[in-house]
């Protein structure tokens, strides 16, 4: 279950001296088009690797502003092949796509089929936040026969034992949630975040990742050195309903990265 | 099959129903609580402080009723019911929370959180908190808290907080959903009590262990009568708590035939019901593989049903399994039949049920028709109609019923 030495997305987000950044957008927040477009501008504005979510109607992990997004998404019509389009169209801008969906929507779409289909659209890799270990095949199995890194999550929760065995059932990267909560934007960083990514590193040959209310350049600065990437997905959804893309936070996000 | 081998849950599972669909921050708390419960369950001091509270705070055991004018109505079959409205708070969802309020204290947790559609768990849960001094948030969507405003305001008396979930469909679903997510951020200090057999594994185990009380109370009860078992136990279904409650202590009893009855809200065709069972396909929610209303891109439907306790797109894994071993059989009740008999119930033997309860007197009805005079049915009476009466118009559905008789209504 050890990634191959050609992951991609090992690749793109093994830090070297400076910290790498994933961004997320929703497909099809506020439309199919426009999260296109914007996923290939955050790709060129230096992004490590995009995050694509899958609405999903009832998203457990997620905060308001996701939630939000994903719902605006499914009223506009975004389905799961839609999605898995709208990574094609991204992709093809040579940075990782890593694809983010709960789990119902996967085994409705036939888990096989999905790993297939993001393989042959250019993702890199799945994340499916309502998936633990302990539920992680078949579907995990079907993910990785198609070449797909499978992400699992680390929480503040998981004791030391499951870490090594989520480390392990991780390719591509491990990813830490940073909070005991949901996703969404909050002013400081969770007291206890760098002893547990400390912990999770010295687990693991991957590189690791922060996510969950990581959205301000000192939480960037605070994570530099500590750990290999920081995803920052609130605040780029938020920006994309105000100011149409996120190119500008991003920018700024990236200054505090190296 | 032997009564272990059929509601055991081997690795959380019922056949291939239940798991633990939940983000990594709960695994942690599920494994926790699955421990607590089994070395709670098989301890003698808890059963005993449970035992207790059952007898003197939630007025167990409930009793086993004749109700003779209906079943005169009816052609003559015997029906009997389980008074499970006579519960304190007026439903059997008191049953399950006293027992995971104790478990509560036991793991040390002083918040407690619940989610609620009829408002009947939800008052149970104000009603257990407000007992053991614990704190108590409850979530609740907006359009069950206008169906339901007498008990938001049981549960605002009791000292629960209510949070109104104006996301999605605005009902139980959602109000699911928001609990979760409260307790993925509060896990270290809260227990939330799920008020049925559904979510991920150790809730519908645990929860049908509590809840098994009825059917042991009422297999009893009903032998103590003539030596004889019923021909046939009905009970409504939602997520199908007060249903797995009073078929467990059957599941053996291969000739008592067991029913389950969804709420076919205005037809199944119309696709505005909620029959997860009848009308749905396996699927995850709530962090549970069972069956579930989704669409063709896997995303959960909207649900509809007079009753705002079975007006729910999941539904417990077991049943799930017991469906597919056709252990069960379960049919859907339109929100007109259930009308019908709730008018029914109330005039022939004056006792108001719960609109969820009316389902299953319905189907009663029905059943009783195919077996005739001499015929056998238990129906589980799971709560009690006062919660209802905004839901009830008044007379030109009563008049409807005492012209015609529920049996002359559209078929399910």
């Amino acid at each position: 279950m050890v990634a191959e030495a050609t992951s991609r997305l090992e690749k793109a987000l093994k830090a070297e001296g400076d910290l790498k950044l994933v961004a997320y957008i929703m497909a099809g927040h506020p439309s199919k088009k426009r999260s296109i477009e914007v996923g290939k501008r955050l790709a060129g504005a230096g992004v490590a690797a995009l995050e694509i979510g899958i609405p999903h109607s009832d998203p457990l992990a997620d905060g308001p502003v996701i939630q939000r997004a994903g719902q605006a998404a499914l009223a506009a019509g975004m389905t799961v092949a839609g999605a898995l389009e709208v990574a094609d169209a991204v992709a093809r801008e040579g940075v990782p796509v890593v694809l983010m969906t709960y789990i119902n929507p996967v085994l409705n779409y036939d888990p096989r089929k999905f790993a297939a289909e993001a393989a042959q659209a250019g993702v890199a890799g799945v994340i499916v936040p309502d998936l633990p270990i302990e539920e992680a095949e078949p579907v995990a199995g079907w993910l990785r026969s198609a070449s797909l890194d499978t992400v699992f999550m680390v929480a503040p929760t998981s004791p030391p034992n499951r870490v090594d065995a989520i480390c392990a059932h991780s390719s591509g990267f491990v990813y830490c949630v940073t909070v005991t909560g949901i996703t969404g934007v909050r002013k400081e960083l969770p007291p206890g975040i760098l002893e547990l990514l400390a912990e999770v590193r010295k687990r693991t040959e991957l590189p690791v990742a922060a996510g969950f209310g990581i959205s301000r350049q000192d939480h960037l600065k605070a994570l530099r050195g500590k750990l290999d990437a920081a995803v920052v997905g609130s605040a780029i959804v938020d920006e994309i309903d105000r100011a149409g893309d996120g190119v500008a936070l991003v920018r700024e996000l990236l200054k505090a990265c190296r | 099959m032997s009564r272990a081998a059929l509601t055991h849950p081997v690795d959380g599972r019922f056949g291939a129903f239940g798991g633990q669909y939940v983000p990594e921050t709960l695994m942690s708390a599920l494994r926790e609580l699955e421990d607590m419960w089994h070395e709670a369950k098989a301890d003698p001091q808890f059963q005993l402080e449970l035992a207790g509270h059952r007898r003197a705070f939630i007025g167990r055991p409930t009793p086993l009723y004749a109700a003779t004018r209906l079943s005169e109505h009816f052609g003559g079959t015997h029906i009997h019911f389980k008074r499970e409205d006579l519960c304190h708070t007026g439903a059997h969802k008191l049953n399950n929370a006293v027992g995971q309020a104790l478990l509560a204290l036991r793991m040390g947790k002083k918040r407690i959180i619940a989610e609620t559609g009829a408002g009947q768990h939800g008052v149970a849960t104000a009603t257990v908190c407000a007992r053991f001094g614990l704190e108590c948030t409850v979530y609740m969507g907006t359009e069950d808290m206008r169906r339901q405003s007498m008990n938001v305001r049981r549960m605002k008396l009791l000292g629960a907080e209510v949070v109104e979930v104006k996301s999605g469909s605005k009902t139980l679903k959602d109000a699911t959903t928001e609990a979760i997510r409260d307790w993925v951020t509060n896990v270290r200090t809260t227990h939330y009590i799920i008020g049925s057999v559904v979510g991920p594994h150790p809730y519908p185990e645990m929860v049908r262990d509590l809840q098994r009380v009825i059917g042991d109370e009422a297999r009893e009860q009903y032998l103590s009568l003539d030596g004889k078992l019923p021909d046939v136990v009905v009970a409504c279904v939602g997520g199908g708590s007060n249903a797995i409650g009073i078929f467990t202590a059957f599941l053996d009893d291969r000739d008592v035939s067991l029913v389950g009855v969804e709420a076919a809200g205005k037809g199944i065709r119309t696709g505005e019901h909620a029959a997860s069972l009848v009308g749905g396909r396996p699927g995850v929610l709530h962090g549970t593989y069972s069956y579930v209303l989704q669409d063709g891109d896997g995303q959960i439907l909207p649900t509809h049903s007079i009753s705002a306790g079975l007006d729910y797109p999941g539904v417990g894994p077991e049943h799930a399994f017991l469906r597919d071993i056709e252990r069960v059989e379960y049919v859907a009740v339109t929100d007109k039949e259930a009308l019908a008999a709730f008018h029914l119930c109330t005039s022939l033997e004056g006792i108001m049920p719960a609109l969820e309860p009316a389902h299953a007197i319905h189907q009663a009805g029905v059943i009783a028709r195919d077996l005739g005079p001499g015929g056998r049915i238990l129906v589980c009476l799971s709560g009690r109609g006062d919660k209802d009466m905004d839901s009830i118009p008044t007379k030109p559905e009563a008049d409807a019923v005492t012209s015609r008789g529920p049996l002359d209504a559209d078929g399910g």
